[in-house]
Parts: C-alpha cells; structure tokens; sequence
C-alpha cells in the first residue's frame, strides 16, 4: 500500500470510503511526518492534539452512518493568517504575541465543518508580505527542493509554510491566501498547484486583513482535483463578509471533465518580457503546445496595462496595509512595549512589534494616503487598476482562459534577491494582474527546470468561473504528468 | 520622487511607529527607490477614468440595525496585555 502521508485528498477520501484506514491513522501518520520535517519550519504551531481529536470525531461520524463532508477526516496545514479559536494564530508578526483568537474564521469553520483536520498552523511572511517567506518574525521556511540543488532555498511567499508543508508531505493539502500572488508564487516554487479563486468566492471573515480589496484564501493541493474539491468546502457566501460574493457554490469537482475541446485560450503578448528566462520561455511554449494538442484554440491577446500593475499594486495593497494595521495598538491584543505616554506606548510597540517589510509598506501606504499626495498617488492607482480590470474584460471577450508563466524564476536561494525590495516584488509580475482585476489564477506545475526545480503554468479564468479553469488546469496537468517529488530527482 | 531624513520621519510619527535616528537614512534611500519606481504609473493618461476601489460588481447588502452579538466582555478582554476591572488600560492621556 501507498504511504499514507503520500496519499492525495481523492486517493485518501477513497480509501477512508473502502475502510482501509481511518483517519485517525491518517493524522497519526502525518503528525509524525510533521516532526520528523521541523527542519523545514514550515509549520508556526503544530496541533496534535487538535488534529487528533478532529480525526477521531471524522471516525466517529463514519461509524454512525452520519452525513460526511468534501474533506472528511484530511490532514491539512492552515496558514496562520486565519484566526483558529483557542489555538495561537500569529501572522508571522512579533506584534500578535501570544494572540490566541475567541472565534473560528469563515474558512476554517467551513473546512472544520467538512470534515478536515487541522494539523498546525503554517509559517508565513509577516502579516502575508513577502514573496519568499524570508519576513516571517518565526524565520524563513526552506522549500523541500533545495535538496536537488544542495542549498537551501525559499519556498515562496507568503503562504511558503502551506506550500512547503504540501510539497515536503507535511500535510496533504492546504490553505494559503493570495494578495497579489502568495498562493500562485509558493506553489509554482514548490511544484504544487496553488489557486486564488475569484474575489468574493471565499469569505474573508477572521482572515487577518493585508489588503483588503484584494485578499482572497484558496487551496495549495497536490493536484488539481483535489483543488476543486477543498475550494469547494473553503467557498460560500457569508453574511459577515460584505464583499462575499451571494452565489451559490457550484461542483468544481464535476467541473473536471476531462474535455477542453474548442475552448480558446489566451496568450498575453505583454507577458513576453525582455530578458525572460528562456527556460521558463519554453515552459510556456510546451504549455501552448499541449493545450493545441488536447484540443483548444489559441489567441494571441493584449494586456496592454500590465507593465503598470506592479507599481500600481505597491500603491493601492500599502495604502490597504496601512489602513488595515492601524489597529495593532498594544492596547487589545497582541504585544505592547510600555512608554511615557500613550502615543510613545503606540510608537514603541509598533516600532518593536512590525519587522522591517511590514514598517517599509506601511509608510510607503502612509505617504500615498497623506494630504497632498493622495490624488497623484492613490487615486492614481486606482484608475490605472480600472485600466487594468478592462484590459482583462476586453480579453474574456474572445478567450475562455489565459496561459501564463506563474512566475519569472524557479526558487531562488534565501538570502538572496533580500537587499533590494523592488527586484524582490519582481517576482509578482505575472500574478499581480490578475489579483488587480479580482479573477481566479491557478499554477499548475508543469516541468522541472535543468537544475532540476519546479516550474509552474498559471491559468487565469473570468470572473466566478473556476469551473472552467479547473478544466483546464486538469489538461495541463494531465499532459504535464507531473509527478516528481523533490530529493527523488527527475 | 526623493524622500529627505525629516519626511521619513514625520510619515513614521504618523504611522506611530518608532524608527531608530540611525535608520531613517537608509530607509529614506529604500522608499525613495520605490517610489522614483512608482512614478512610471504618471506616463499614463487617466484623465476620465473612474478610480476602482473594489472589483465586486455587488452593492454592499444592507441589515437591519439590530444587536447581533453582545455579553462577552471576558472573550473580548482575554488578549489585552493589560485589563483592570473589566477595562483596557492605556497610560494616562488626562491631565
């Protein structure tokens, strides 16, 4: 029999079904993967004891006969972004110490309530802002690949412990949340498939807020099947979110049928940079190529604004931030350094409890919002976000989906790219866009580069079209075949 | 745009948040690369375009005004780092 901890969700819902294990030996099985891995950090706070009992309930509604959820008794890493009742949940921040939330997020109640068992919390960058999981005030994650190239390398970021978790089989799925590519990017960097759902589509209720308009949760998963399936336990509407979406959940899952016959796909010509990688330049080319095989069309279309989404992101998501964590105050959670008088007390705990990134957005978000410049700079940005939305609508006129690289590079080593934030945000080129526009991206991996790193293939859908994406996720993967483990080799 | 020591210093103070004097000269030199980068987004001509401040096409629902929640005062205090009597406490802000 396959190792229990190398199961996939649809594998392991099989095998739960046939009484071949129970998921309390699922769990068992992964809690002691997840110590024997501590060396990854992927996890901020592990659970046991959590994931035991939760376990033990799944088995005990089996018995019964009871209803069973899409995720019935599957192990799954939560990033310790989402507020956990009971449990510590700290952002990757010095400033929420000790934080231990009184309530349940929407998405964690909702996978709870499928059936899913939380094993820890998964490290992260501070406060989600990162694109290498170097910011975490609990230090940076090593993705499991380094081992192919004998150095350590990050994961990505910001979700880099779920993607890292997944990909080293520290957790058979789990949640990440995307800004402006913190699913997509750790994914394509860890060989996994990573999906930012459309905005709205999952409840950002009990999320700790970044950005707001543009944060969104999504699965981190082994494939993408099981993407569809645990999307379809994290989505809903949700009274408490008013930017949630009022629609019904569809079948993801049904969605994957395994035909994309006559879909047209989109490919952007912005995206082909100077100076690209020629191996992630190929990728993309053998991405084409496999989607004509398996039956679509392909159209070349224009983005013409893309080159202005990066700057324009790094006005509108530190104006957000800024706004956002106003209310760390060392008066009502989290941690206070004592001072004269109470401004000196904010001053004081924000100075000690905000890493460097999280300090260096919040003032760049301040400045943008300040009197004097908030029309040249945000207002700006936002009507060149309009600009970009457009560019997207105008597209999803003659395409079902666009084909993308995830990301410009395989995963770099930590410590490097870390002195100059513009060339760290670089790494967001081709996610950003999508997360300006509000649409669902997937990465999917697609190959290994010669060093012997996973490359990852983004799909970008229209607005509350998953279903389709999914589709056509499956056929890239399906042509990619993806199944390399790291420290297995090619 | 060039951001000088005493701008980034003022922007801090309305951030409330304390950079060390040592530190705001390179800081200075990091958010004044960010912006001379941002400064691209003034090629464009948006004369006209309607600022986007969400992509949801939704009108924000209404509820009714009514109490929805209430009597937890322990739940709501249990993450103070310093509580009294049922309070936050704060330092001192009346003279």
């Amino acid at each position: 029999m396959t190792k229990l901890t190398e199961l996939n969700i649809a594998a392991a819902r099989d095998g739960l079904n046939a009484g071949e294990f129970s998921a309390a030996e699922l769990a068992e099985a992964y809690i002691q993967a997840m110590e024997a891995g501590r060396d990854l950090n992927a996890y901020i706070t592990e659970t046991p004891d959590v994931a035991l009992e939760r376990a033990r309930e799944s088995d005990a509604r089996r018995a019964k006969g009871d209803a069973l959820g899409a995720m019935e008794g599957i192990p799954i890493a939560m990033k310790d972004l989402f507020c956990t009742e009971g449990v510590l949940t700290t952002a990757g921040s010095h400033i929420l110490d000790g934080f231990t939330p009184a309530y349940e997020s929407t998405v964690s109640a909702n996978l709870r309530s499928a059936g899913a068992v939380m094993l820890g919390k998964a490290n992260l960058d501070e406060f989600a802002m990162g694109s290498a999981n170097i910011t975490s005030y609990y230090g940076p994650v090593k993705n499991p690949w380094g081992v192919n190239v004998g150095k350590d390398l990050v994961p990505g970021g910001s979700s880099g412990g779920s993607a890292a978790a997944v990909s080293g089989g520290l957790a058979m799925a789990a949640t990440g949340t995307d800004t402006g590519g913190s699913i997509r990017q750790p994914a394509s960097f860890c060989g996994i498939v990573g999906l930012k759902p459309t905005y709205g589509r999952c409840s950002r209720w009990g999320v700790v807020a970044f950005a707001s308009s543009l944060d969104q949760a999504g699965p981190m998963t082994q494939t993408v099947r099981d993407a569809a399936i645990m999307l379809g336990a994290m989505a809903g509407h949700d009274p408490k979110d008013s930017t949630s979406a009022p629609i019904e959940t569809p079948n993801f899952e049904a969605a994957i049928t395994g035909d994309v016959k006559g879909l047209t796909i989109g490919i952007p010509a912005e995206y082909k940079m100077d100076g690209m990688d020629a191996e992630i330049q190929a990728m993309w080319d053998q991405g084409i190529e496999w989607l004509k095989a398996a039956g679509c069309n392909i159209k070349e279309v224009s983005l013409p604004h893309t080159k202005y989404a990066l700057p324009t992101y790094y006005i509108v998501a530190p104006a957000e931030a800024s706004a956002n964590l106003a209310r760390y105050d060392g008066v009502r959670y989290g941690l206070r350094v004592p001072g004269e008088s109470l401004d000196d007390m904010y001053m004081n705990t924000r100075g000690e409890g905000f890493g460097d990134e999280v300090q260096r957005r919040i003032l760049i978000g301040t400045y943008a919002l300040s009197s004097g410049y908030y029309d040249a700079y945000y207002i700006k940005a936002q009507k060149v976000r309009t600009l970009i939305a457009n560019d997207f609508k105008a597209a999803f006129a003659d395409v079902d989906a666009i084909l993308t690289p995830t990301a410009p590079s395989a995963a770099f080593g930590i410590g490097e790219n870390q002195n100059d934030p513009v060339a760290m945000y670089l790494n967001d080129v081709f996610t950003v866009p999508t997360s300006l526009a509000g649409l669902p991206g997937i990465s999917v991996p697609a190959g290994l580069n010669k060093a012997g790193l996973p490359l990852g293939l983004q799909l970008i859908g229209r607005a509350f079209d998953e279903g389709t994406l999914l589709n056509v996720a499956a056929a890239v993967e399906e042509a990619a075949a993806f199944n390399f483990k790291p420290g297995k080799g090619a | 745009m060039s951001l000088d020591k005493d701008t980034v210093k003022n922007i801090a103070y309305l951030a409330r948040i304390r950079v060390a004097d040592e530190k705001l000269e390179p800081l200075a030199g990091e958010l004044s690369s960010i912006l001379d980068w941002i400064e691209q987004l003034q090629e464009l001509d948006t004369d006209g375009v309607e600022p986007m401040a969400s992509v949801s096409d939704v009108t924000l629902p209404q509820r009714k005004d009514a109490v929805t929640d209430g009597n937890c005062q322990a739940a709501v205090l249990k993450n103070a780092p310093d509580g009294e009597d049922g309070f936050f406490t704060v330092p001192k802000v009346v003279e």
